[in-house]
């Protein structure tokens, strides 16, 4: 295990290092200045050199590159400007904010949102895609598949307006969509972001419904589900500890992907529901042309993918004896 | 086996899978020895039986015979040309003249292709026109394994495994083939239908003049089909004789003890002789020293441990039947059962 | 040595097992009877199709009740298995009646170590403790002759070789004494040195336990090595049943003289093609009417009156030895014989 980790603890750091640098490449790759838009209308050559070295962007790309990476590890320096200390993400092109500080002002609404909505579909995806494997082909394995057909097919910017305007505005059920951090009123945190769960998670729930049904149809046809029965296991236990068991492989791999996914930000949901995360961060940064805060926030929606892979890697493995981690 | 140049020369040959491993960085730290110094030769319109347990490389064999693997060592010559290392294009013209025959009659045809698209695709890759036009030769090979030739537009799914096993048959015929490879081609096959593709098997084998390597694991039928056989374990060749001498006079003790385990359908008053193996067959990676068969064999000594048996015609054989054994059985002493000792307690 | 002068432990009587498919109907079994005692060993052959094992899988109530009927009756121990509820079901699997299957490998949980696959079905049925279940399962281990058993029983199965896979499965289903071991092909895809171990293991277990085993293969090899008696199925019905030694060695049934004579042997000639039964085992959707082997049968034309492709023959069993062939009895054994000089197709 301690050797996996290493292993792919450094092999994520490539990655990490190749995406950064891709990305680097690829916003100087597009013709666009961002000191033109940082200096106005009426700028004049000498005001664009000067805004470029208040930006420190008068570099080379790969000495800027090498600036940027060296400031996570040893800080840097701005002139006058001030020191931003290590980890430093450099400040925004767009309003001088540090980088990472608005990520990590931003990143508790999106964590929320993500594991909020990750309870609601896995509970309820899981718990229907169960009761249809078990009633195959009865009524309520037809209710859910075709539940689950309707609900992927719909799109949360049309699903999320609708329920705002039923749910909040015409019947007052729900609250309006608001963040409240969650250490400061854990039921206001809930009530606040109740509705982009259950809108961003209906859409979820349906894959999970089917993912679990047909994966369970799968292993509850296996060999050893069967000599599980002919040895006089009872049916909750051939059920949960047989084919549940080798079920769950497969549903947690693809977990592990969605809620990195969730993590580098709900883009749409945010922007429904009039949310200030990462997802709706990173659409700013790059209207605006902020290199670093659309490093920043590729690292971070990177960063969570590889993270998320070792663990579900790593969760794998103890699911599965026959994997070996190497 | 003739003493003229044999259609397939197989000397040294050697296939070791490596094993990736290591920290931090990956790199080879082993290998699986899956053959492991084989020599033997196949004449023209001979058939070769290779018979094993599962893991003793018989299957890596024919795929190295047919360079659908590289082998790691040795030569292997057809018809006199080195074809050991030859690459895709100097093996083009010798690919037409060597057949493969595999095991699984479902997995090995194209569901999407019709029954005359499979047997014609050999001509088509090949570009080979026979007179008469491809269709014609399709509608002939059907005839000759036995199949209706007007199926040739109906899909595997429409026939049974046995017929099934038959279009493979056709299949590797297409190209006029001087050696077929056929890796197990009745095992995946009811005991009924077996007979009818042995058969056909053999008269393809006599009518055309086809040499065989037939590898399987059951003992009759490789007896049935092959002229010569080679008995194989843990990548190596233990004894290879023509099937008279090797069933009738068997001198390696794992010969010996295979034939016994061969349960037959008969009732015999009194019951033949019986040598159960203890345990199983030691891994590949890390095989025994010395004779590989030793950590089962009941008469294993010292020598046994420290030198391999060189592949030679013992004291007593005829020529060309050649075994690996330090202490070679002999025919007339039937000792009672016995067990090979215990590896576990060995080791 | 027939099982008619014993009390029988499973009695089978006129079972018609039918799976409704898109297709139709697959009448997987159709008015199957036997009996088995104590201690003895039935062997039954047939190939894929044959209902041999869907027979088996309905013994011990393993098939789908959705999209299953079944009539006739089984009686184990004078209990009717087929009207038993679920629970009462459970309770007999694995402790009266067990099954080894052909692929260990497939057949054993991955996701559990080999001692709790084999501890939790003694705690299931002897509601014993964890440490005395585990204790249990070592024994048995040791029984079936896995080496170092108390350590190799915190193994996954994939550590264990096919061989010991086998072994383990064995133990799994001997751990709680059944009377009754159902064991399909359970050598069918070993090697042969390990199949006459696994074999010689389940004639020394039977002599301890003394189980009635039903030996479900298509190896009539296998079948006299270690049967008793023996039933022989074509197309879901019995064709013909009897000692060990009664069928093989004066076979009553077309069919079984065709598996007889298509088998290679280690002895035989070697020179002359082998003589196979022609065509292929029928469709159980639509079986042949009349004898569901007359179409590949070498004799049916040697039956007057088209009886054979418009009759079924009945299976009449006197002490325990039977065929259902219309075929006149006292004519058989010459025509066989005529049969198996002449014909080499």
């Amino acid at each position: 295990m301690f050797r996996f980790l290493v292993r792919r603890t450094l092999g994520a750091l490539v990655i990490l290092l190749i995406i950064s640098a891709v990305t680097f490449w690829l916003f100087y790759a597009i013709p666009r200045d961002p000191a033109m838009m940082s200096c106005g209308k009426n700028c004049t050559p000498d005001m664009l050199k000067q805004v470029r070295h208040n930006l420190d962007i008068d570099h080379p790309v790969p000495v800027q590159y090498w600036y940027w990476l060296k400031g996570i590890f040893v800080g840097r320096s701005y002139g006058d400007f001030g020191n931003c200390s290590a980890p430093c993400l450099g400040y925004s092109f767009a309003n001088r904010e540090p980088v990472l500080g608005t990520i990590l002002d931003r990143l508790p609404l999106t964590l929320s949102l993500a594991f909020g909505s990750a309870v609601v579909f896995l509970v309820f995806g899981i718990g229907s895609g169960m009761i249809a494997a078990v009633r195959q082909g009865k009524w309520q394995d037809k209710v859910a598949s075709s539940a689950s057909l309707v609900a992927s097919s719909l799109q949360i910017y049309f699903i999320g307006y609708v329920a705002m305007y039923f749910l909040v505005a015409k019947l007052g059920i729900l609250n309006n969509p608001s963040y409240t951090p969650l250490t400061q009123n854990p039921f206001e945190w809930a009530s606040g972001l109740l509705l982009p769960w259950l809108v961003l998670a209906l859409i979820w729930t349906a894959n999970y419904t089917r993912m679990t049904r047909s994966q369970l149809v799968e292993t509850l046809s296996e060999d050893y589900v069967r000599t599980a029965r002919a040895k006089g296991m009872s049916s909750r236990s051939v059920f949960f500890r047989f084919a549940w068991r080798g079920a769950m492989g497969p549903i947690v791999t693809i977990f592990g992907i969605d809620l990195a996914t969730l993590i580098g930000g709900a883009i749409i949901t945010e922007s429904v529901f009039s949310l200030q995360g990462v997802g709706r961060l990173a659409v700013q940064s790059v209207n605006q042309s902020d290199l670093p805060m659309v490093l920043g926030v590729t690292l971070l929606s990177a960063g969570a993918i590889v993270v998320f892979n070792i663990v579900v890697d790593a969760v794998y493995a103890v699911i599965d004896p026959r994997i070996r981690l190497a | 086996m003739s003493n003229t140049n044999p259609l397939l020369d197989v000397s040294g040959l050697t296939k070791h899978f490596p094993i990736k491993g290591g920290f931090p960085i990956k790199r080879t730290v082993g290998a699986v020895q899956a053959v492991d110094g084989l020599d033997f030769q196949v004449a023209e319109g001979e058939s070769l039986g290779l018979v094993g347990e599962s893991g003793c490389g018989k299957s890596t064999t024919g795929r190295l015979i047919t360079r659908l693997l590289e082998p790691t060592g040795g030569k292997i010559s057809y018809r006199g040309q080195d074809i050991t290392h030859a690459n895709r294009r100097q093996l083009a013209p010798i690919r037409s003249e060597i057949q493969m025959i595999f095991q699984d009659p479902y997995a090995s045809l194209n569901p999407r292709q019709t029954v005359g698209k499979i047997i014609a695709g050999p001509m088509e890759i090949n570009d080979i026109n026979p007179p008469g036009g491809r269709e014609a030769r399709v509608r002939e090979l059907l005839e000759i394994v036995g199949l209706n030739p007007e199926h040739f537009n109906r899909f595997p799914h429409e026939f049974s495994g046995g017929q099934r096993q038959r279009i493979g048959v056709a299949r590797a015929l297409a190209l006029q083939p001087k050696l077929i490879v056929a890796d197990e081609p009745v095992s995946a096959l009811d005991v009924s239908i077996q007979a009818q593709v042995v058969n056909l098997l053999q008269k393809v084998q006599r009518e055309l003049g086809i040499a065989f390597v037939f590898i399987a694991h059951d003992l009759a039928i490789v007896r049935h089909f092959s002229q010569r056989v080679a008995v194989m374990y843990l990548g190596k060749i233990v004894e290879i004789a023509d099937r008279e001498d090797l069933y009738d006079n068997p001198r390696h003790p794992y010969t010996r003890a295979l034939l016994s385990a061969v349960p037959e359908a008969t009732v015999e008053a009194e019951p033949r002789e019986r040598i159960r193996l203890v345990g199983d067959v030691p891994s590949p990676i890390n095989p025994p020293s010395g004779c590989r068969f030793r950590t089962r064999c009941w008469k294993a000594t010292e020598k046994c441990a420290t030198e391999a048996p060189p592949l030679v015609q013992a004291d007593g054989n005829k020529p060309g039947h050649l075994t690996a054994c330090h202490y070679p059985e002999v025919q007339e002493t039937v000792p009672a059962p016995r067990l090979a000792k215990d590896p576990e307690a060995a080791a | 040595m027939t099982s008619t002068d014993q009390q029988p432990f499973l009695s089978v009587k006129d079972l018609k097992v039918h799976f409704s498919t898109e297709d139709g109907i697959v009448k997987a079994v159709d008015g199957l009877s036997f009996d088995i005692a104590k201690g003895q060993t039935l062997g039954i052959v047939g190939e894929s199709g044959s209902g041999k094992s869907v027979t088996n899988l309905t013994i011990l109530g393993l098939h789908d009740p959705a999209r299953t009927q079944i009539d006739g009756e089984i009686l184990l121990d004078g209990k009717e298995l087929l009207t038993a509820s679920e629970r009462e079901l459970e309770k007999l699997r694995g402790n009266k009646m067990s099954m080894i299957f052909q692929d260990a490998l497939a057949s054993l949980s991955p996701y559990h170590t080999i001692g709790t696959q084999i501890s939790e079905v003694y705690r299931k049925h002897t509601g014993a403790s964890k440490k005395e279940s585990r204790e249990r399962a070592i024994e048995m281990l040791k029984r079936v002759g896995i080496p170092q058993p108390d350590v190799r029983v915190d193994d996954y199965p994939h550590q264990f070789s096919g061989g010991m896979r086998q072994r383990a499965m064995i133990a799994m289903a001997l751990v709680c004494d059944p009377e009754l071991l159902i064991a399909d092909e359970p050598t069918t895809a070993l090697d042969v040195t390990v199949q006459a171990q696994i074999m010689d293991l389940l004639k020394d277990l039977q002599q301890e336990f003394g189980t009635a085993i039903i030996f479900i293969t298509h190896d009539l090899g296998v079948i006299a090595d270690i049967a008793d008696d023996v039933l022989v199925m074509y197309g879901g019905r019995c064709v013909e049943r009897g000692t060990k030694k009664q069928v093989l060695s004066s076979p009553e049934h077309p069919y079984t003289v065709g598996l007889l004579n298509s088998m290679p042997s280690l002895d035989g000639p070697v020179d002359v093609p082998l003589s196979p039964i022609p065509g292929s085992p029928p469709s159980l959707l639509n079986p042949p009417t009349g004898c569901r082997f007359h179409p590949r049968c070498a004799f049916a034309e040697k039956v007057p009156g088209g009886k054979c492709s418009s009759d079924q023959p009945t299976l009449e069993v006197v002490e325990g030895r039977g065929s259902a062939c219309h075929l006149e009895l006292s004519r058989r054994a010459d025509l066989f014989a005529d049969y198996a000089a002449t014909s080499h197709n």
